[in-house]
């Protein structure tokens, strides 16, 4: 661990500023919290708003897991482990139920989180309706008013011409029947577990926002009566350890248009093997 | 046999290893020591500390040469340094008509109190590359030393006796920090300077020159240019009076802008205002066209839908920072949303039957 910074990199005052943020995000949940993002030693764009929310969040107890894509081996997370282990000095972990804070970028953990951990996501755009109205003033006043109805004739007319509503991730959601959220890019497989025992955070650094899920908060994902949510994946097994119930990377295998299906959460895929699951395309399988 | 992608870690090691390699180059060449980099690329050093909001030649010398010579990249070193370093307080306003100038320009007059001194600029240079440099660097001394320096009032306060300029009274309410304090709209004036005095000088350049080609067009005569040192002084409350703790030069840019008069206003000139860290004059008279232009609502101009009358599109985009992290993510991993999109796609084709083919078929299985 490096002396050179304060315990998690942020000084106290501002990590106090971080944590007022999220206590008024989680007592309202789903509400974009304006907050003083600081510049971090990485991009913006690279979660920055994540790594200030754990920062804030962490003691030197935890211990912390670091996902991008559901995996803890891609660069961006290993970077962003090594971050925390340098300046926090805290215990890291691969193992999701092992782990009391998990940050992620993109996935929501396979295996059901408890209610003694915590899930931060890294946001890129945390308004839901800044596609359809770019003007930060205007969206502010439309949640205000609870004005969404620019963003159901958005779905309506995803039906009206593809017969299906034309979003895959960042789905948007309601939350507790109030505010419309951006549960950040995670495939809409991934929203019905929004509904959980672990507290989640969302830090959007660049854009300054801190919004929150307290345990067991109502999220609702948009849809209509007749067209009703469709949480779809690819409907094949993991091809390393067999799991239905996940999803799924395509991943090419050659230049034959050959490809297999594996599951993006390298933490669940390897339990599942550990406990000898075996999929169609695993080593040591016929 | 598809093997998960391991070694993320082995592979941003060697990265860096190759970086800092590659960051020295050839070997054979002497290195270039970061005093070098601060005496004789100082406009590179002004630009990182105008833009990384942090008056210190050494560091952004330091910044400049650790990122290979990327400027946005040194800024970004500085700005993540800039964060991590304790507040002690607030300087005074630092007094711009006390300052030692080694430079100031005014194209609106011929001549005036305190003159026209025109320092060291390309201006009138020929831009021919001088070979000489190449081979020997061996630079001519100027002919004589400065004259003594006398006062240099603002020339927009000549204008100001006749009434002609709008009044600017000063005002002593405490600025926001947009360090400190997240961005809100609508943005008040000093937080709009404080925007555009860090914001990428590209960015304000091509704002402020969309201005004169006619998007919100409000012609700017240069009232003044004036470049140099200036003292800063805070208030040290255990001593009850300010001392000065240290010098800063800076560049600073009053525009006098024509204007016809609106409802609300008679007709006179007005103003628009760049100030700058270090000697960086095209980004301080690019941050005046562009104050100018946000300033259509309190002098009840139109709004003609102009990209720099409008305060959220400036303020939002203005950072380089916040630009080049949000544009170069799109490097990182995007497997999983793009795998949602895939079979998205897939099934939209399916039911459009536009994989009629066999093998469109057999490829969206």
């Amino acid at each position: 661990m490096s002396d050179d910074y304060n315990f998690a990199y942020l000084d106290e005052q501002t990590k106090r500023m971080i944590r007022r943020a999220i206590l008024k995000a989680l007592a309202v949940p789903g509400y974009q919290v304006p907050f003083a993002s600081r510049e971090m030693p990485m991009p913006y764009g690279w979660g920055t708003g994540g790594v200030q929310v754990t920062a804030a969040t962490l003691t030197p107890d935890d211990r912390l897991k670091v996902i991008d894509q559901g995996a803890d081996d891609t660069t961006n997370a290993v970077s962003i482990r090594k971050f925390f282990e340098r300046t926090a000095g805290v215990e890291v972990v691969t193992s999701t139920s092992e782990a009391s804070i998990i940050q992620t970028r993109h996935r929501i953990p396979e295996e059901p989180l408890s209610d003694d951990q915590i899930l931060v996501y890294q946001v890129p755009i945390p308004e839901p309706l800044r596609f359809l109205e770019p003007r930060e003033s205007e969206t502010r006043k439309m949640h205000a008013l609870e004005e969404y109805g620019l963003m159901h004739v958005k779905l309506y007319e995803d039906i009206a011409r593809h017969g299906h509503i034309a979003t895959a991730y960042a789905y948007p959601v309601k939350v507790e029947g109030r505010y419309v959220m951006d549960p950040s890019p995670i495939p809409k497989f991934d929203n019905p577990k929004m509904e959980m025992a672990a507290i989640q955070l969302f830090g959007a650094g660049r854009e300054q926002r801190i919004y929150a899920l307290p345990p067991w908060t109502r999220v609702v994902s948009l849809d209509f009566e007749d067209h009703p949510f469709d949480p779809s994946k690819a409907e094949h097994p993991c091809a390393l350890c067999g799991a239905a119930d996940s999803y799924l990377d395509e991943v090419i295998t050659d230049d034959q248009g050959g490809r297999m299906f594996v599951c993006s959460d390298t933490d669940y895929c390897e339990s599942r093997r550990a406990a000898g699951h075996r999929g169609e395309l695993a080593e040591d399988a016929a | 046999m598809y093997v998960a992608v391991k070694g993320g870690e082995r592979a941003i090691d060697n990265a860096h290893a190759w970086l800092a390699e590659e960051r020295r180059g050839d070997a054979g060449v002497t290195e270039l020591s970061t005093e070098q980099i601060r005496e004789q690329l100082a406009l590179a050093v002004n630009r990182v500390m105008a833009e990384g909001s942090l008056y210190d030649p050494d560091l952004a010398a330091l910044a400049i040469k650790q990122a290979r010579g990327d400027l946005i990249e040194a800024v970004f070193l500085i700005r993540a340094y800039r964060t991590t370093l304790p507040r002690f307080g607030h300087a005074r306003p630092v007094d711009t008509a006390a300052m030692r100038c080694e430079r100031r320009i005014s194209a609106t007059f011929k001549d005036l109190p305190g003159g026209q001194v025109l320092g060291p600029t390309f201006d009138y240079t020929h831009r021919l590359l001088d070979f000489k440099l190449a081979a020997d660097g061996e630079a001519p001394r100027m002919p004589a030393p400065p004259a003594e320096s006398q006062p240099v009032p603002h020339v927009t306060g000549f204008l100001n006796r006749e009434g002609l300029i709008e009044e600017a009274a000063p005002d002593d309410t405490p600025p926001p920090d947009l360090t400190r304090e997240p961005l809100e709209m609508p943005a008040s004036r000093p937080l709009r300077l404080q925007s555009l005095t860090r914001a990428d000088e590209g960015f304000t350049l091509a704002l402020a020159y969309s201005t004169q080609r006619g998007y919100a067009r409000n012609h700017a005569f240069v009232g003044e240019l004036r470049i140099g040192a200036v003292a800063v002084e805070m208030d040290i409350p255990e001593l009850g009076f300010a001392i000065e703790i240290g010098e800063v030069t800076l560049t600073e840019c009053e525009t006098v802008n024509q204007f016809k008069g609106s409802k609300t206003e008679p007709p006179q000139f007005t103003r628009g205002y760049g100030l700058v860290f270090g000697q960086s004059e095209r980004k301080s008279i690019s941050m005046a066209l562009v104050d100018r232009a946000l300033r259509w609502e309190e002098l009840g101009e139109d709004f003609t839908g102009a990209p720099a009358q409008d305060t959220e599109f400036v303020l939002y985009h203005a950072d380089n920072i916040q630009a080049t992290g949000f544009l170069e993510h799109i490097k990182l991993p995007h497997y999983v949303d793009f795998q949602s999109e895939l079979e998205l796609v897939r099934k939209l084709r399916r039911e459009a039957g536009a994989g009629d083919t066999p093998e469109q078929m057999e490829a969206a299985e």
